[in-house]
């Protein structure tokens, strides 16, 4: 009855691991635009974070949480470039439908 | 609490370089872009001297976020190196396509900051933000061309599939915090040590953090979107993206599985030994069917970071060095290659398919002999220098009884040599088209020549060379 009444380590682990499951196949089972895909990005990292404060509290180590910060930071920037991207290809190509940015293959 | 900042001096003045010519650029916009570029190069290559001149050692500085090693120093002048060829390489083709921006030597110099980090890192907190450093200015540059559709879709592609590969990395890094308690490389290799069963836990953070960087150096199955972002990119981002930023890619990986994962050889060796033998037969078979000369180069890299990766799987000094000394070696080649491929416009257009160097040798035989001789070189026949690079893979494979992938490896480059050949039987036999247009600049004929002498002049005094990188194989085996 453990597992039911307190919330441990596993089940933040449990959570983090279907998050990033959720953003990874967000990314290729999703046709349809590219926000979806940035929103799949932040998915992962979220998930990552969560990882990282469980981790963090269960070991009693504060470098998990230093971490932490530093994937916010980092993932901000990341997303200003992937919209800034996104906008000059719109001004391009007129649309961000997944299918169109097809230009290149083989 | 010490501060010794002496073995970063090279980032920190590369980093303040690149924000001084930022703001230089800022005040004097875009027709700076030419003495901005020479700078940049400038000061690219005051940071080779630099590290040339701040004794390497052992001990981690920062806590220990960040070490300088012989192995570190070599690399980062190997880095520093392709970015001043690169540099040289775009300032007139960016001037040609009307895109010469002042933002794009700070970009490179930037991503190249990122990528001596990377090579410096001795920890998970500096390699990750390394990595990044390097991977979002990598992203701009291949968006750079902002009104061409190609550009930005490379950039889109780029972008998503990097973002998707630091996700994996981060994933991995946060098991191996949690299953290892820490993120410092010398901690996890002694806590690893110390284990008498490494948990299962460890070894799947270890398989996240290599599909992440697996990605970084396009090795298959993670390699999906080189083609189309060498395609797509202006062709002198695509000559840095094949020169550097795979050189920093595999150093951040030979230090992190020989160091902290050393232990664990048995695990990722077959990780790695798989995605070798699969980078190396799409690299080979994939680029038969090429027209377009930048998306076969990006299958060629895809075969040879395989050929690297057979080194990183033998685990031990003389794989190490044998990497080192192959991404070198190809470095020189990839530069020399652009320096043809960044000549090939017609009439102000930029030509881009292997049917338009047809007839090169008699409008410019200078240019088609040099890029025979490169050609015979990637192809791996002696005496030229990739050759030689290819010997030392092979000989490591050897060494560490890792027989198949020799065979692998033998078998493949003879069918690359299929495609390199074609295009020297192209320039050479073909009917000629209309010469290119002429007045190719001093920078450009110069990286050329200094490539070609390098990989002819190589089985001269090959001992320089190879001395150096195995010097600095062994300090990555001290520990």
């Amino acid at each position: 009855m453990d597992l039911l009444t307190e919330i441990g380590l596993a089940h933040y682990l449990t959570l983090a691991g279907i998050l990033f499951t959720i953003g990874v196949f967000g990314m290729f089972l999703n046709r349809k635009n590219v926000i979806v895909i940035l929103m799949s990005v932040e998915l992962m990292l979220l998930a990552v974070n969560i990882n990282f404060v469980a981790f963090s509290a269960y070991l009693g180590d504060l470098v998990g949480q230093v971490f932490t910060m530093f994937i916010l930071t980092v993932a901000a920037a990341e997303a200003a470039i992937g919209l800034a991207i996104l906008v000059v290809f719109f001004r391009n190509k007129g649309t961000i439908a997944v299918e169109e940015i097809a230009d290149m293959k083989g | 609490m010490d501060l010794n900042l002496v073995p970063l001096l090279p980032e920190i003045f590369l980093a303040i370089s690149a924000m001084g010519l930022l703001l230089v650029g800022a005040n004097f916009g875009n027709e700076s872009t030419k003495v901005i570029s020479w700078y940049a190069a400038l000061a690219a290559f005051v940071a080779i001297m630099i590290t040339l001149n701040v004794p390497s050692d052992e001990e981690a500085v920062l806590n220990g976020l960040f070490k300088l090693d012989l192995f570190a120093s070599v690399m980062k002048i190997i880095i520093l190196i392709g970015v001043i060829a690169s540099i040289s390489l775009s300032v007139r083709y960016l001037i040609q396509q009307g895109i010469a921006r002042f933002e794009y030597p700070i970009l490179i110099l930037l991503s190249a900051v990122g990528m001596m980090v990377m090579v410096s890192a001795n920890n998970m907190l500096s390699l990750y933000v390394g990595l990044e450093l390097q991977s979002l200015a990598l992203y701009v540059l291949a968006a750079f061309n902002r009104n061409s559709l190609k550009s930005s879709e490379a950039g889109i592609k780029y972008f998503i599939l990097g973002a998707l590969s630091s996700g994996f990395l981060l994933f991995g890094i946060s098991l191996i915090y949690g299953f290892t308690g820490t993120i410092d490389f010398e901690v996890i290799q002694n806590t690893l040590m110390a284990t008498e069963t490494i948990g299962f836990g460890v070894t799947f953070g270890l398989v996240f953090i290599l599909a992440g960087l697996a990605f970084k150096v396009s090795a298959v199955p993670f390699h999906m979107w080189t083609p189309d972002v060498y395609q797509g990119a202006p062709t002198c981002v695509t000559a840095f993206f094949a020169m550097v930023p795979k050189i920093a890619a595999m150093g951040l990986l030979m230090r992190l599985l020989f160091e902290p994962f050393g232990i664990m050889a048995d695990q990722w060796g077959q990780i790695v030994y798989f995605l070798a033998v699969a980078s190396m037969i799409v690299g080979a078979f994939a680029a038969i069917a090429q027209d377009n000369i930048k998306r076969l180069l990006a299958y060629s890299s895809i075969g040879n970071m395989g050929y690297v990766l057979i080194g990183i799987v033998a685990g031990n000094e003389v794989g190490a060095s044998a990497v080192m000394l192959y991404l070198f070696i190809y470095m020189i080649m990839t530069a020399g290659v652009f320096a043809v491929v960044l000549c090939m416009r017609r009439n102000d257009h930029v030509l881009e398919n292997i049917s338009d160097l047809s007839g090169l040798s008699r409008h410019n035989p200078a240019l088609a002999y040099g890029m025979a001789i490169l050609m015979f070189s990637m192809a791996g026949i002696p005496p030229f220098a990739g050759f030689f690079g290819k010997l030392a893979i092979f000989n490591a494979a050897v060494e560490a009884e890792l027989y198949v992938l020799a065979v692998v490896g033998v078998l493949t480059s003879v069918i690359g040599a299929y495609y390199y050949l074609r295009i020297i039987k192209v320039m050479f036999f073909d009917e000629p088209v209309d010469a290119y247009d002429s007045g190719f600049p001093l920078a450009r004929k110069i990286v050329l020549t200094l490539s070609v002498l390098f990989i002819v002049g190589f089985i001269i005094k090959p001992g320089v060379v190879l001395n150096a990188m195995q010097a600095a194989a062994s300090s990555l085996f001290v520990g």
